[in-house]
């Protein structure tokens, strides 16, 4: 099953700064519960925008989300203190939102995850920088399996995100993501990939037609999860029909119906 | 014969074939190579900056504008003089300590280039010391800091904060940009310019410090 991360609940958008800035519920849980029925698996909770209020802020945000559904959230936080704070709150296992090889990242972070029962995205960066090469991104993300099964993490826990990088500044940037998933998925067998669709596109227009064409071409080589928007209906479209073409859904029937919905339209 | 107006609209359109052969005939015509890099070239690539900064041009063209600019200049560099290449200003520039997104940081220094700046790259991960250091041995007008992340927000905060203790603060104006900075954060910090695209930051910088 494909693994939506519902990107919205994020301080850097500007509503949702607002919205939680002035401590408005009903935004964030009307954006919650549209997010839940347009097909999230996970939402996404980043509370980093306002600086010095990330501990409150994030509190407040998981107590609101926490009323409105019953969805396991994506704990999106570089500090093991917010984490750890958010973790205590939360009432099922989250994933966690993220973990890299940078030092300073790493090693608090291992610490953090050590005995916990949750998920984790895992960065193919590190103190080098952003990986410019298929290797880069594979063998860092190998290196992040080994020493997270070496902590008892199931590989069925680990979404390595190969870090999407804009075709807008390198013409090789598609490719390098879709052979790294490739020999992530095959390779590493039993972890998930996953990671921000949209960065794909920055910088050019109609970014969403991009959006949408490459996570289906992602798909075929085995990308099984995405950081995404899911009340974007054509993309939601698209992953339902990608699905299907796969052969992941029995008798075309979740494809039949999101056209019955009205959700899938030619 | 070509007039400067072609090889300023050559330059706008990407059309690099088109470019070289204008400004070759310009030059065997006598135009000085000094006119062609400033009223033709520059004064693209100011147009180029307005139009990604109005949301006209998009990243790629104007990564193809600038490598066409490129192979421009060097046609032209056997003809530039020395004093030919007159500065419009030195800026030192980095994404600070902590990050290491460079995309946008590359952009801005490509814009600034090619309107007319000396620009010193510090690269990623770059600590306030480093800016101190750079600011010590370069002397700029100007000092770009770079960000991606809101985690290392605070980093330029503090980067400011040296800067202003190294007394130094007086000789130079501070421009900062990145996905998580806005205009309130830049002011808060005390930074002189907020840019939130790579043409704006070329366009601003020439107003603020001329």
């Amino acid at each position: 099953m494909f693994t939506v991360i519902g990107e919205r609940i994020n301080t850097t958008l500007k509503k949702v700064r607002a919205a939680t800035e002035n401590r408005d519920a009903d935004y964030i849980r009307g954006d919650v519960e549209k997010q839940v029925a347009a097909g999230a698996t996970y939402i996404d909770v980043n509370a980093g925008a306002r600086i010095g209020h990330e501990a409150e802020d994030m509190k407040w945000l998981l107590s609101v989300i926490m009323e409105t559904t019953r969805l396991p959230l994506c704990l999106d936080s570089p500090d093991p203190a917010i984490l750890e704070m958010a973790y205590d709150m939360v009432d099922q296992p989250p994933l966690i939102n993220s973990i890299s090889l940078e030092k300073e990242r790493f090693d608090p972070m291992i610490d953090f995850l050590k005995g916990k029962e949750c998920r984790i995205i895992a960065l193919c960066m590190d103190d080098s920088g952003m990986p410019q090469s298929v290797h880069d991104i594979f063998s860092r993300a190998q290196l992040l399996v080994k020493e997270l099964e070496a902590i008892g993490v199931a590989r069925d826990d680990i979404f390595i995100d190969p870090l999407i990088q804009p075709m807008a500044v390198a013409a090789e940037n598609g490719t390098m993501a879709m052979d790294s998933v490739e020999k992530i998925m095959k390779e590493l067998k039993g972890v998930h990939t996953t990671g921000g669709l949209s960065n794909i596109s920055y910088g050019l227009p109609q970014r969403k037609i991009i959006n949408r064409i490459f996570l289906s071409m992602m798909m075929a080589r085995g990308f099984d999860s995405a950081i995404m928007d899911p009340l974007d209906p054509k993309i939601m479209a698209t992953l339902k029909t990608t699905t299907m073409i796969q052969g992941n859904d029995n008798f075309c029937m979740n494809y039949i119906k999101a056209v019955r919905a009205g959700e899938i339209i030619a | 014969m070509p007039e400067l107006k072609d090889i300023t609209e050559n330059l706008i359109s990407c059309d690099i074939t088109a470019l070289l052969d204008n400004v070759k005939s310009a030059l065997e015509n006598g135009t000085p190579a000094h006119d062609i890099l400033t009223h033709g070239l520059i004064k693209g690539m100011a147009v180029v900056g307005e139009r990604m900064e109005s949301g006209e041009m998009f990243i790629p063209e104007v990564l193809m504008a600038a490598h066409s600019m490129g192979a421009a200049v060097e046609l032209l560099s056997p003809f530039l003089a020395e004093g030919d290449i007159s500065s419009a200003g030195r800026v030192i520039i980095g994404t600070v300590k902590g990050d290491l997104h460079d995309i946008g940081k590359n952009l801005v220094i490509l814009m600034m280039q090619s309107v007319g700046f000396e620009v010193i790259d510090l690269g990623v991960d770059v600590d306030s010391d480093a800016f101190l250091k750079a600011i010590d041995e370069y002397k700029p007008q100007v000092v770009g800091l770079s960000a991606l992340l809101t985690t290392t927000m605070p980093m330029m905060r503090k980067t400011v904060e040296k800067i202003v203790a190294s007394g130094k603060r007086d000789t130079l104006k501070i421009m900062v940009g990145g996905a998580p900075v806005d205009q309130s954060f830049a002011d808060e910090i005390g930074a002189d310019l907020y840019a939130s695209d790579a043409g704006s930051a070329s366009k601003l910088v020439k107003t603020l410090i001329h």
